[in-house]
């Protein structure tokens, strides 16, 4: 009995202790990011994050050209990732024959397993060029029209920059968000579904207005999953963004992402400035991603009240 | 409903339905009539030649032990087994006069006609007056304050609106299971069907609001064609006016519930409802 309640207390101390050393590594981490990037945040203020400045000659570093490549890319790849992967999703859970099913569903999460140097080099060497002699010309003759977006689709045509970056990663993302899709669409009552259907509603009417509410929470965590690849991902985008350090209009720029210019500039930053901006960076996208993950959360508790509350 | 309000509404029911309430005798044409109906789960087959009338204006119920097929025929009417691949059903089912199980019959307005309430309460995964509002907006396009008066009037027929009045913008989950049973037979009767299809409809309820669902199908019975399913034998006795037995896929006696609940004719019927069966 005695050593039963030992063993009892023992195995709580232990998962307490696993559970506690998450949040303190997560506290080292800032702790250490804050400590790396101290200098630079104390040569540039705040205005770190809103400075388009990126010279290493003359040392002066900003970070806005790296966060507004991170964004847009990561804009980009969810407008593209959400709807594909809502018509996946509801594909393998509600149309699709059963012996379709399981081929479909394991190619869907093959795709997560391929590595992203892979999708980086097939980004550069094979989906580039195609994207430049076939989609892009095709994209200015008709959205490049538009009145208000239309420069977004203007400029070089050589299939490398923000879009084509936005693009692979929107492949990248899309298992995630689909596979995350389908395994809480296939979680839903066929009780509730058929008395959906039952009132004569069409599988779309269904799915839109029965299936996603009911599945919002896993739906939005999936799409989370994947927004924060899209933020981190860095060899795929360094190979196709082009690594230029500018904000342009056009989608068709190169330009850069935080974990892009990471990756090119840690091994040959020479100044201690130099570094401690690179670490400021990495503290940005530290804190794009927790405050991504914040306006979820308050995503979440809004589609909540509109719904009416469960007293 | 003793005293319906005299809304525009009622009266075009008075004017669809008014003679057959009340006066609705054997004899005048079947609501739904069903014929040499065989039924298959791939190569089980679920149901064999059942040949039935379903009576307008009247409560019909289906009993008989688990797996009989009563279920299954209640999915037949609505066509609910389309969704499901491998199953299909072959001969007539008459609404109407016309063969629901016709490849050209449109499923989504044959359901408008035929509405549906399950074992469980499903309430949708919004507000309840969405929740009603949901299948008004399949067919309807109204207006606000029709919407309003309309999940209203819903809310009233299925003795619900008292109790949820003060808080419609609140989820249908957070209602108690009897509400929420209760919701979705308002759900149901919100698109004005003409048949309701009770499946066990308070397999899931307390006592107290199984009866609340029972008084309501005795209400409703007046406007709309109900068949429901049930395992609860003094439930059948109690709600309805036919019966049909079932077993093992037919049907092996249907008939007046008086009938068949006092002096059954077939010796299986009648171990079945004195409970000597097996």
């Amino acid at each position: 009995m005695r050593a039963q309640r030992f063993q009892d207390a023992l195995f709580h101390q232990v998962t307490r202790f696993f559970a506690f050393s998450v949040l303190a590594i997560l506290i080292a981490i800032i702790g250490s990011l804050i400590y790396g990037a101290w200098p630079a945040l104390q040569e540039f203020g705040a205005g770190f994050a809103f400075s388009s400045d990126w010279n290493p000659v003359t040392d002066k570093f900003g970070g806005l050209i790296s966060v507004y490549g991170t964004l847009s890319t990561s804009v980009i790849a969810l407008i593209v990732a959400i709807p594909v992967s809502f018509g996946i999703a509801v594909f393998l859970t509600e149309l699709c024959p059963p012996a379709l099913r399981g081929p479909l569903g394991v190619a869907v999460e093959l795709l997560a397993a391929v590595p992203s140097i892979i999708y980086g080099m097939w980004g550069l060497f094979v989906f580039a060029p195609l994207f430049a002699d076939y989609i892009q010309p095709l994209l200015t003759a008709t959205l490049g029209n538009l009145p208000v977006v239309g420069g977004l689709f203007q400029g070089p045509q050589n299939g490398i920059g923000i879009l084509s970056a936005g693009l692979i990663l929107s492949v990248m993302v899309i298992p995630f968000i689909a596979s995350v899709m389908r395994d809480v669409f296939e979680v839903v009552p066929g009780i509730l579904k058929e008395s959906a259907y039952g009132l004569g509603a069409t599988t779309w009417e269904v799915v839109w207005n029965v299936v996603l509410p009911y599945t919002r929470v896993g739906v939005i965590g999936g799409v989370m999953l994947g927004l924060g690849r899209a933020l981190g991902e860095t060899m795929a985008v360094t190979f196709v963004i082009g690594n230029a350090h500018r904000i342009s209009p056009s989608l068709y720029e190169a330009g850069n992402s935080i974990a892009s210019t990471l990756a090119n500039e840690f091994a040959e930053a020479a100044s201690d400035l130099h570094v401690s901006s690179l670490i400021a960076l990495g503290l940005i996208l530290f804190f794009v991603t927790f405050i991504v993950l914040a306006l979820s959360k308050v995503l979440l508790m809004r589609l909540g009240r509109s719904e009416g509350e469960k007293t | 409903m003793q005293t319906p309000v005299a809304t525009k509404r009622d009266m075009s029911f008075a004017e669809v339905r008014g003679e057959s309430a009340g006066t609705s005798a054997p004899t005048m044409a079947p609501k739904i009539r069903i014929r040499n109906l065989d039924f298959f789960y791939g190569s089980f087959q679920g149901l064999k030649h059942i040949d039935l009338d379903i009576h307008e204006g009247m409560v019909t119920a289906f009993i008989g032990p688990s797996g009989c097929g009563k279920s299954t025929l209640l999915r037949t009417l609505n066509r609910m087994y389309d969704l499901y691949p491998g199953q299909r059903a072959t001969g007539e089912i008459l609404l109407n006069g016309k063969n629901v199980l016709d490849p050209g019959q449109d499923v989504n307005a044959l359901r408008a006609k035929v509405g549906m309430v399950f074992q469980k309460p499903t309430p949708f995964p919004m507000s309840i007056y969405e929740n009603i509002a949901f299948g008004v907006r399949l067919y309807e396009n109204l207006s606000r304050a029709d919407m309003d008066n309309r999940v209203e009037w819903a809310l009233r027929k299925a003795a619900l609106w008292d109790e949820v009045k003060g808080k419609l913008n609140q989820s249908g989950l957070s209602l108690s299971g009897g509400q929420q049973q209760r919701l979705c037979i308002a759900r149901g009767v919100a698109v004005k069907p003409e048949v309701l299809l009770l499946d066990e409809p308070t397999s899931a309820l307390d006592p107290i609001s199984t009866a609340k669902v029972e008084e309501l199908v005795h209400e409703l019975k007046s406007e709309y064609t109900i068949a429901i399913v049930t395992h609860n034998m003094q439930q059948a006795a109690r709600v309805s006016d036919y019966t049909a037995y079932m077993y093992l896929g037919e049907l092996v006696e249907f008939g007046l519930t008086d009938e068949i609940f006092i002096k059954p004719k077939r010796k299986e019927t009648e171990d079945y409802i004195t409970g000597r069966f097996g």
